[in-house]
């Protein structure tokens, strides 16, 4: 018995026999050098983003000195008397981003549920696709399309017989030259539009099937079972798509002021011109003389930043939301 | 039990939403149509030679074009790239392969954070952090804050792309004595890599057509910007500019930019698309 | 009664094996020097404790193979032998594990999973050509010299019982093999770095009849040269091909003994309910 296992055969000599690897081939196995340099590259992130946060509110603190929080009530906007108050601006970047909203959600929602649940399968992939390209379309272009052709559609054609009926409000008096808060409102909601769809699509095709399947079965009609079953689940996802989209339009800027006719005032009347946040950055930030002008309107920036870091930041905790949601059920 | 059930004013409003919604979505991509036809209407008939290969003219004068903003936008999207891409791609490696606990948490929230930056608040950050203590605008401070502007999305579909890889070929590589580094630099990177390729193309394409962060870095130039350290011209600021001016021959110049400017950024996006669209389950956000 | 009909099953099967492979060879454990030494072993995920003190001996060069049901811990503990639960951020271990005389705790990982190899249960090639796939191991150990990587490439896939199937397309995508094949395609990859050991993970449970059994002759042939420990739920697959069968039910080993032993006349009550199919 014994014998038949004398010499082990030459497979069976331990090769190798040591246990750790020397320094050098440790690194030339690269776990510190990658640990390190993509770790660098992830903290960088944060060190610009503090950089952002710092740059702007140094930058920022003549104006802030001198107006504390009245900047963000006083609507006097008079570069030669180097007095400064942001009221006109916030209230243009309000009224045009809610107006957006307005003409938007509604067209938004009705087509990502068209294309979620009750359009077929195929139109609905190639539909979505093309709504998805609307999305990569630059400011600039929806700009140059707002200024040579949305102004004459609106001026020959929409307003003329929206004043003639719904003239008689406040908000629809008086002439319209092309540039207001209606128009950039206008160009606003297209440009929001695909965001709209694309992210509320993808949050409906997300719920469980089984929640249709359940409503399926009692024999409710397509839209029931949309309407009553799946977008109340969704809802929550749905109208975070909406808050980032409100982010994205309170941040527009070319297209915006290249419509909105860039007057510091503040008007009732959507069809008068107005400014906004961005866009009164964009016109006068290279023209600004004055440590106090620039401060200014860098204290606009860092406005417009923290409105659209609260506003993203409520957009994602409701999609987050969403998420656990599904997780849970 | 009644035959018709759903009753009918439940089938009704059946059509009836259907047909709403669905008008609704025809009425987004008709509005996609009609900024395609416009522009290559509008904007083909205006394009020419010249608008490749001359430099702008006075107002009023025929012959100019745009061969300064075109080579200005590549430089500054070479610059972005160069900052972008590294540091948003090896970010996401972190994230994907080594990072657990506060401090990942802290880069995702800081990434999208970032990413929500108004365009415009970035190129005044640049502003304040390069031009201000150069002294001058420049095609380098124009392309660092488009390299900023890059950084999230390249960060976000790498990391998106590398955690797709089944974690059996993680395992795979482990098992056979490879290094945690080797094993995501020979396995899980080329396996994703043509996710990662096309979340570099769309962001490219995104970031080409920006034009308030170039406003105060970048500016502009009315001739060429050899090297660095000047002030150059590029595409989506010139299409501004020309935009609202007074000026008949710039409308028309800022058409043609438009349109090549627009073909830019859907060529590649449908490329980028379509390259992807086999490998994706229905996207989540 | 019934629980003697199935036993007498299992002698029917230990024919087969005969009939197959051959007659098992007589217990030589006291021959060699055994490749692994588990004391007190325990491992928790966490606070969770999935393996409780285990203590035994794997047999070198010799197919051990380890089954239970679902759940207890035989594919956990598979992992502790090459520090693969290493991913894992919550996983401990107590006690000790030799590999031969050293703990395995005292080896870089990168040098012993180049002596532990393992084979996992869905069978993933990497997206690279079949050649890749086997030389990965040599290139990123820096085992084999460039000119000499295709001998060694042809070998192991010979080892594998896979070269006459894939030596024309060695260049293609791994993914262009079948399952049985691609799972083969994986054992000759993790050969090529030499292990002593081959830890399989539940090999054949994703693959067709047909496929298994060349798995199966595979392992028969490879277990005088590399020291085998299998992973199966599929009870007469551990019948046909281990010499030593070791029984784990919740985490902890119930019996572990020469495999005709475990399978003719098992010592523990627990042993003989689980194979001749009272639970599980």
């Amino acid at each position: 018995m014994a014998s038949t296992a004398t010499t082990p055969p030459p497979s069976l000599v331990v090769k190798d026999a040591r246990e750790k690897l020397s320094l050098f081939e440790r690194l030339k196995k690269g776990d510190e050098a990658t640990f390190l340099v993509t770790f660098a590259s992830a903290l960088s992130i944060i060190v610009v983003t503090c950089l952002l946060v710092q740059h702007l509110w140094i930058d920022s603190v003549l104006s802030r000195h001198a107006f504390g929080w009245k900047f963000l009530h006083t609507s006097t906007w008079d570069p030669v008397a180097d007095q400064y108050g942001a009221l006109p601006f916030i209230y243009g970047t309000v009224v045009t981003s809610f107006l957006a909203l307005l003409l938007a959600v509604p067209v938004g929602i009705g087509a990502a549920i068209f294309l979620a649940e009750l359009a077929p399968r195929r139109l609905s992939n190639v539909l979505t696709f093309m709504i998805e390209l609307l999305a990569a379309v630059p400011s600039v272009i929806y700009g140059l399309l707002g200024i040579f052709v949305l102004l004459p559609i609106l001026r020959d054609y929409v307003v003329p017989p929206l004043q003639k009926t719904l003239g008689f409000l406040p908000i629809f008096k008086g002439a319209f030259y092309g540039v207001s808060y209606f128009s950039a409102a206008c160009v606003l909601a297209i440009m929001i539009v695909p965001f709209i769809v694309s992210i509320s699509r993808e949050v409906l095709l997300a719920v469980p099937q089984a929640q249709r399947e359940a409503m399926m079965a009692l024999g409710a009609t397509k839209w029931d079972v949309t309407w009553k079953s799946v977008v109340p689940y969704a809802q929550r996802g749905m109208i975070g798509s909406v808050f980032l989209a409100l982010a994205r339009a309170l941040g527009e800027t070319m297209a915006v002021t290249m419509v909105i006719g860039n007057v510091p005032a503040i008007h009732a009347s959507l069809l008068s011109p107005g400014y906004t946040i961005a866009a009164v950055i964009a016109n006068e930030f290279t023209e600004a003389t004055g440590d106090l002008y620039i401060s200014a309107l860098i204290e606009l920036a860092l406005v417009l930043f923290a409105v659209t870091m609260i506003i993203n930041a409520i957009a994602r905790l409701l999609l987050l939301g969403m998420k656990s949601q599904e997780t849970t059920h | 039990m009644s035959r018709s059930y759903p009753p009918t004013y439940k089938k009704v409003i059946n059509i009836s939403m259907l047909t709403l919604t669905g008008l609704a979505a025809l009425l987004v991509v008709s509005v996609l149509l009609f900024i395609l036809g416009y522009l290559v209407w509008n904007g083909a008939r205006s394009l020419n030679l010249n608008f490749f290969t001359k430099l702008p003219v006075p107002a009023g004068q025929e012959g100019g074009g745009m061969a300064n903003a075109i080579v200005g936008s590549g430089k500054l999207l070479l610059l972005a790239s160069a900052i972008g891409i590294p540091i948003g791609v090896l970010g996401g490696i972190y994230l994907a392969e080594f990072g657990k606990g506060p401090f990942s948490f802290a880069v995702r929230y800081t990434t999208d954070l970032l990413n929500g930056v108004p365009s415009i608040v970035i190129g005044i950050f640049v502003y304040s952090l390069i031009v201000l203590p150069q002294h001058h605008f420049s095609t380098f401070a124009g392309g660092v804050a488009l390299g900023i502007m890059m950084i999230p999305i390249a960060l976000r579909s790498t990391d998106e792309f590398l955690r797709a890889v089944p974690n059996t070929l993680r395992e795979g590589g482990l098992a056979l004595g490879a290094s945690k580094a080797q094993t995501v630099l020979t396995i899980i990177i080329p396996a994703a890599m043509q996710g990662i390729v096309t979340g570099i193309m769309l962001n490219l394409a995104r970031v080409a057509g920006e034009t308030a962060p170039l406003l105060f870095t970048a500016l502009g130039n009315q001739f060429w910007s050899p090297g660095w350290n000047g002030p150059s011209a590029s595409l989506p600021v010139v299409i501004f500019n020309y935009a609202i001016s007074p000026y008949e021959d710039w409308h028309r110049q800022a058409w043609a930019a438009g349109f090549v400017l627009l073909m830019g950024i859907f060529l590649t996006n449908i490329v980028a698309r379509l390259l992807v669209s086999g490998r994706r389950s229905p996207a989540r956000s | 009664m019934a629980a003697t009909t199935t036993l007498f099953d299992m002698k029917k099967l230990q024919g087969a094996r005969s009939a197959r492979f051959g007659d098992p060879e007589p217990e030589d454990r006291v021959s060699l020097p055994p490749q692994f030494t588990v004391r007190d072993m325990s491992f928790f995920y966490g606070d969770f404790q999935a393996l409780h003190d285990l203590n035994l001996t794997l047999p070198t060069k010799r197919v051990t193979g380890l089954i239970g049901p679902s759940g207890c811990g035989k594919s956990t503990f598979l992992r502790t032998l090459n520090r693969m639960y290493e991913v894992v951020p919550k996983a401990r271990v107590t006690g000790s594990i030799l590999l031969g005389e050293t703990d395995v705790s005292e080896f870089s990982p990168t040098l012993l999973r180049r002596r532990v190899g393992m084979v996992f249960q869905k069978p993933s090639p990497f997206p690279k050509t079949i050649f890749d796939n086997i030389a990965y191991g040599l290139r990123v150990n820096n085992l084999s010299k460039k000119s000499e990587l295709k001998d060694k490439v042809s070998e192991c896939l010979q080892r594998a019982a896979l070269w006459d199937e894939v030596k024309d397309k060695l260049h293609e995508s791994a993914f262009s093999l079948s399952g049985g094949q691609q799972q083969r395609l994986c054992i000759a990859r993790a050969l090529a770095v030499d292990p002593d050991v081959l830890l399989l993970d539940e090999p054949c449970s994703a693959l067709d009849p047909i496929a298994t059994a060349k798995i199966e002759d595979l392992i028969f042939d490879l277990r005088r040269s590399c020291t085998i420990i299998i992973v199966t739920h599929n009870m007469l697959q551990a019948a046909r091909i281990s010499d030593y069968v070791g029984f784990f039910l919740q985490g902890k080993l119930i019996e572990f003994d020469a495999a005709r032993k475990m399978f003719q006349n098992p010592s523990n009550g627990l042993t003989e309910d689980y194979i001749t199919g009272r639970f599980g």
